[in-house]
This record gives structure tokens, C-alpha cells and sequence, in this order.
């Protein structure tokens, strides 16, 4: 018996969009329990303490204050790196041997999974460099992983950067770095911030290659030599030693609710980005 | 001032060439520093004996690391299972079905998937998942099955967004050909679009492989990270990864060697899927 295509086509059809709204439904369920388990738990003095009795108390304040610091140190790093790798595969290199070996760099970088990452960290900066479990050697380590992203978001930045912008400044007599100067970065700063904010993202969450490098001490670091414990760490910590469930839920909704705040904000600026030049 | 303007350039250029290498020159202490470390045991205890040895006994002379490769495999087949259909039928809904308006909702919102850190994602497994499987279907609830899913859910986003960037290219003139000779909207997908898109399909699939196959948090919470080749899917597992993970931080001598080893295997397995996946997706692009 031959089925009429036109009824597989509305079955397939409702079948296809079940399956997307399903997808949908997981990350609200997800954020929902999150929110609902974790509100609860959320005080002024659950962000501004410290944690007492290896977190079963108190609050997670140095792990805020920890992953800020992580953070902003390994962008900081990263940022002049992968932005200037970026300008030099879009504006100083025609395509060349050269710039597909280093492309080939770039993807393997984003493909390695992060516990290799903290593998490498661990016995490169933590053991054989001497620095111990470190805010340094978290925050270098970090900057190795989120380079690709940055370069990759940098490059499609760049590149779309009209060539008549740069053609106007060349007529007028500009070198090639004051054109990527004053040209070209301004019209792709949008490109590359959404960019850094994906990579603030995945910086934030990062477990694996962080608790190798920085370790998971509980107090504030101070310098740049003590160790520390990101809220990613101390989520883990807390739910996989059983230490305190409402803690873990409490944890676990300010981490999930920055990086998602930080992602949509790195959508909100991509979109202008695309109704400016479309 | 023309000269002094020449040599800035020159500097630069310089400069930027650094940045540039410093890609690969990361890439290569990578390598070289978990090489370094992985392959002096392979040399005194031998590759086959790592490789395909069956016992993990590290503080007593035994490293095989063979249920762990068995194991990694199985629960990225069973994420595949699990993430590819759901995955491919989420891309098509979105470059086919979906207005302008719902695509601005849906796509951003399939994407916030990834923003969710894997440890999240284990502790919602273990608290969820693990005993929705104990109690309905038995075992200890830590188990391949639990991980299968949590890691099939993981990987969505890397395939939705790869996919449907694979789909998106298929020029819209194929789809007019195909709805000219009188198909059906799903005939058109079935026979003209996913075919064209295929190489870009397979290697969304390759690369969320990759992401299952490195990751660790999420399964040490949920595989259970019992030491033998699972016969079931409640059987619970170790991977590779998360062999590395649960030792790593107390390992000294041999053991820590013989965990460095653990990750030359799967530093290994990753570069051959994402060279397949990346000359997959170079293939597509130059059709």
C-alpha cells in the first residue's frame, strides 16, 4: 500500500517540530529546576561570605571573587593575542601554506577537550614551570583554551569589515596598521566582543582544566601564586562529595545564571551586528 | 617620517606573525609535554600491553587501559544514538520549517544548550536521570544508559548548529527544482536536501563524537567508574577521561605516567576525528 506523501509530509512536519520544541523544553526544564531548587537558598549573606565547614555553611564569596579574577586575567591574555592573530590572517597574509598550517593550529587548539587541557597544565605550569596550584597557572592555561574561540569570532569579525572602508583609507594615504587601526577594529569591535563575551562563558563553566591548574583551595587568593577555587570547582565539590545539596543548587544558579546572561548578551550584540550590515 | 613609518610597519608585522605562531607553538607544548609524560610507559610496559591489557592496577604494574577505550567509545555511540536524530530533526525544523521570527527565538535559545557547563549537566544527571533509570529499569542507576543520555543531550548543540550551517548552504535552487516537479516539502528534504548537505551532516556528527569522546566532569559524576567493560547498558563504566580526572590529583610516579598515557590515547583518537571531521567539512566547502 502506498501512503499519500501529502499525509507523511504534515506527519513529518509535526514530527520535525515535536522534536525542536522538545530540545527547547530540556534547556527550560533544566534552567527552571535550577531556579526553582536554588532560589530558595540565595541570600545577601550567601554572596557576601565565606564558606564555613568546607562549604556545608556560609557562602561562596571567594569562589565570586576567584572566577572573576581567573577570568578577567585569562581575557585579558587571550585577547590581544587571538585579536592580533586574527588581523594577521585577515589583512597581512594572502592564503598561503602558512596560513592553512596555522589554521590547522587554531582547530586542533579548539577540538582538544578540556581535561587534556588541565592534563597540560598541570604538569607543564603546575610541576614543571614550579608554580604550584596556581591562580597563574589556571589563568595561563585557561588563555590556551579559549584562543581559538577568539581568534575564529575575530577573523568572521574582520572579514566582515566592507573592503571599500579600507580601499578609502589606503587612498588616503594611510599605512596598512593605522587602516587596521582606525578602519577596520572600530567597524569589528561588536564581532570580536561577542567573541570574548562566548569565551567569558566558557571560561565561567570550565571545570576539568581549572581544578588541575588552580587546585581548590577555599580561601580568597591574594596573589597571583595562591591557589583558589572557582564557583564552577565548588559546584562540583559540593555535589560530588555530597557536602550540601542546597548549597550545590544555590551555587549552581548563580553560575548557570551569569553565563547565561553573559551568552545572551553576546547574542544581543551579534544581532545588531547583522541587522547593521544586512 | 616615510621611513620611520616603514619600519613601524615592519614591526608590526612582526609582532602580529608572533600572535599568530603562538597558536601553534601552544598546540605543540601540548603535545610534547603529554608525550613527554605518556610515551616513557609505553616504551618500559609496552603499547599492547597498555592498549589492550585489561587490568588497571597502577600501584601494582598493571595499566591496561583497554575497558576504558571500549567504554569511551560506548557511551559516545550512545550519545550519537540519542543526540544525532534529535540533533539532525532540530537543524531541518530550523532551516526549513521555522519563520524568521521563530528561527530569532529558537536558534539563540538551541545554542544556550552549550553555555550550560558540563558539570551542571552531571549533577542534574545524578539527580534526575540515574534514578529514573534504577527504578524503572534497574541496575545501580550509574550506568551507560544514564551517561548515554546526558551526553547525547551535551552534544546537541555542536550538531544542531554545524548541521544546520551544512543545511542553510544547500542553494535554494534545489529546492525549487525539487518542489517544481510536484514534491512534497518533506520528499524535498528527504531526497534533495539532506543528501546535498550530507559530508556537513557527517561531520557535525564526527565533531559532537569528539566533544562526547573528551568529556569528563558530566561522566565521572554519572558512569559509576567501575574498572571492566560494561555487558549491559545499566552497566556502570570508566572512560578515558574520566580515568584521568578521578586520579590525576593524588597519582605519583608510574601512576601519574600511567595516566599521561591514558591521555596520548585519547589526545590520539581526538586529532583522527577532528582531521575526519574538518576534511569533511573542507570538502563541503569546496563543492
Amino acid at each position: 500500500m502506498r501512503i499519500n506523501p501529502r499525509i507523511v509530509d504534515k506527519a513529518m512536519s509535526i514530527c520535525l517540530s515535536s522534536q525542536a520544541f522538545f530540545t527547547v523544553g530540556i534547556l527550560i526544564v533544566i534552567i527552571a529546576i535550577i531556579c526553582i531548587k536554588g532560589f530558595p537558598y540565595i541570600s545577601f549573606e550567601f554572596l557576601f561570605s565565606s564558606p564555613e565547614d568546607m562549604g556545608r555553611h556560609g557562602g561562596i564569596f571567594p569562589s565570586i571573587i576567584g572566577t572573576i579574577f581567573l577570568v578577567f586575567l585569562s581575557i585579558l591574555l587571550a585577547t590581544p593575542l587571538g585579536v592580533g592573530t586574527a588581523i594577521y590572517l585577515t589583512e597581512y597574509t594572502k592564503e598561503s601554506r602558512f596560513t592553512k598550517i596555522i589554521r590547522f593550529g587554531v582547530e586542533s587548539l579548539a577540538g582538544i577537550p578540556s581535561i587534556l587541557y588541565g592534563l597540560f597544565g598541570f604538569i607543564f605550569f603546575v610541576i614543571k614551570l614550579k608554580m604550584g596550584w596556581s591562580l597563574l597557572a589556571g589563568v595561563l592555561t585557561l588563555t590556551i583554551m579559549i584562543l581559538p574561540t577568539i581568534i575564529r569570532t575575530s577573523e568572521e569579525a574582520i572579514k566582515s569589515v566592507p573592503r571599500n572602508l579600507r580601499i578609502v583609507s589606503y587612498s588616503l594615504s594611510a599605512t596598512k596598521w593605522e587602516t587596521v587601526i582606525k578602519v577596520v577594529l572600530p567597524s569589528a569591535v561588536p564581532g570580536i566582543l561577542t567573541g570574548i563575551m562566548l569565551s567569558v562563558g566558557r571560561a565561567v563553566g570550565e571545570t576539568a582544566a581549572v581544578i588541575f591548574t588552580m587546585g581548590s583551595s577555599l580561601r580568597l587568593p591574594t596573589s597571583l601564586m595562591d591557589s583558589g577555587r572557582t564557583m564552577a570547582v565548588h559546584f562540583y565539590i559540593l555535589a560530588r562529595e555530597g557536602i550540601s545539596m542546597e548549597k550545590a543548587y544555590a551555587t549552581s544558579l548563580i553560575l548557570v545564571l551569569s553565563i547565561l546572561s553573559i551568552n545572551i548578551i553576546a547574542y544581543y550584540i551579534m544581532n545588531k551586528v547583522i541587522s547593521k550590515y544586512s | 617620517m616615510k621611513k620611520n613609518s616603514f619600519t613601524k610597519e615592519h614591526f608590526v608585522k612582526t609582532i602580529l606573525t608572533i600572535f599568530a605562531l603562538s597558536s601553534l607553538l601552544f598546540l605543540f607544548l601540548i603535545f610534547i609535554f603529554i608525550l613527554f609524560e605518556g610515551l616513557p610507559l609505553f616504551l618500559k610496559i609496552g603499547l599492547n600491553k597498555i592498549i589492550s591489557g585489561f587490568k588497571w592496577a597502577p600501584t601494582k604494574g598493571s595499566f591496561g587501559i583497554f575497558p576504558m577505550i571500549v567504554s569511551s567509545f560506548l557511551v559516545t555511540f550512545g550519545a550519537l544514538v540519542i543526540g544525532a536524530p534529535l540533533g539532525l530533526s532540530c537543524a531541518i525544523y530550523l532551516s526549513e520549517y521555522s519563520g524568521k521570527k521563530m528561527k530569532m527565538f529558537l536558534k539563540p535559545a538551541l545554542e544556550l544548550l552549550a553555555g550550560i557547563p558540563s558539570v551542571v549537566y552531571g549533577f542534574l544527571g545524578v539527580i534526575y536521570i540515574v534514578p529514573l533509570v534504577r527504578n524503572y529499569l534497574g541496575g545501580s542507576g550509574f550506568s551507560l544508559l544514564s551517561t548515554s543520555i546526558v551526553l547525547g543531550v551535551m552534544i546537541l548543540p555542536t550538531i544542531i548548529s554545524i548541521s544546520f550551517d551544512a543545511i542553510m548552504s544547500i542553494p535554494k535552487t534545489y529546492r525549487e527544482g525539487s518542489f517544481a516537479m510536484g514534491a512534497t516539502k518533506w520528499q524535498t528534504i528527504y531526497k534533495v536536501v539532506v543528501p546535498s548537505a550530507k559530508s556537513g551532516i557527517l561531520a557535525s556528527f564526527i565533531l559532537g563524537m569528539g566533544r562526547a569522546i573528551g568529556e569528563t566532569m558530566a561522566v565521572i559524576m554519572i558512569a559509576g567508574n567501575a574498572l571492566k567493560i560494561p555487558t549491559s547498558i545499566l552497566d556502570p563504566l570508566r572512560t578515558l577521561t574520566g580515568n584521568i580526572a578521578l586520579e590525576l590529583a593524588y597519582a605519583t610516579g608510574d601512576h601519574r605516567l600511567g595516566l599521561f598515557s591514558t591521555g596520548v590515547v585519547l589526545l590520539v583518537i581526538i586529532m583522527i576525528l577532528n582531521y575526519i571531521a574538518n576534511f569533511g567539512i573542507k570538502r563541503r566547502v569546496l563543492k
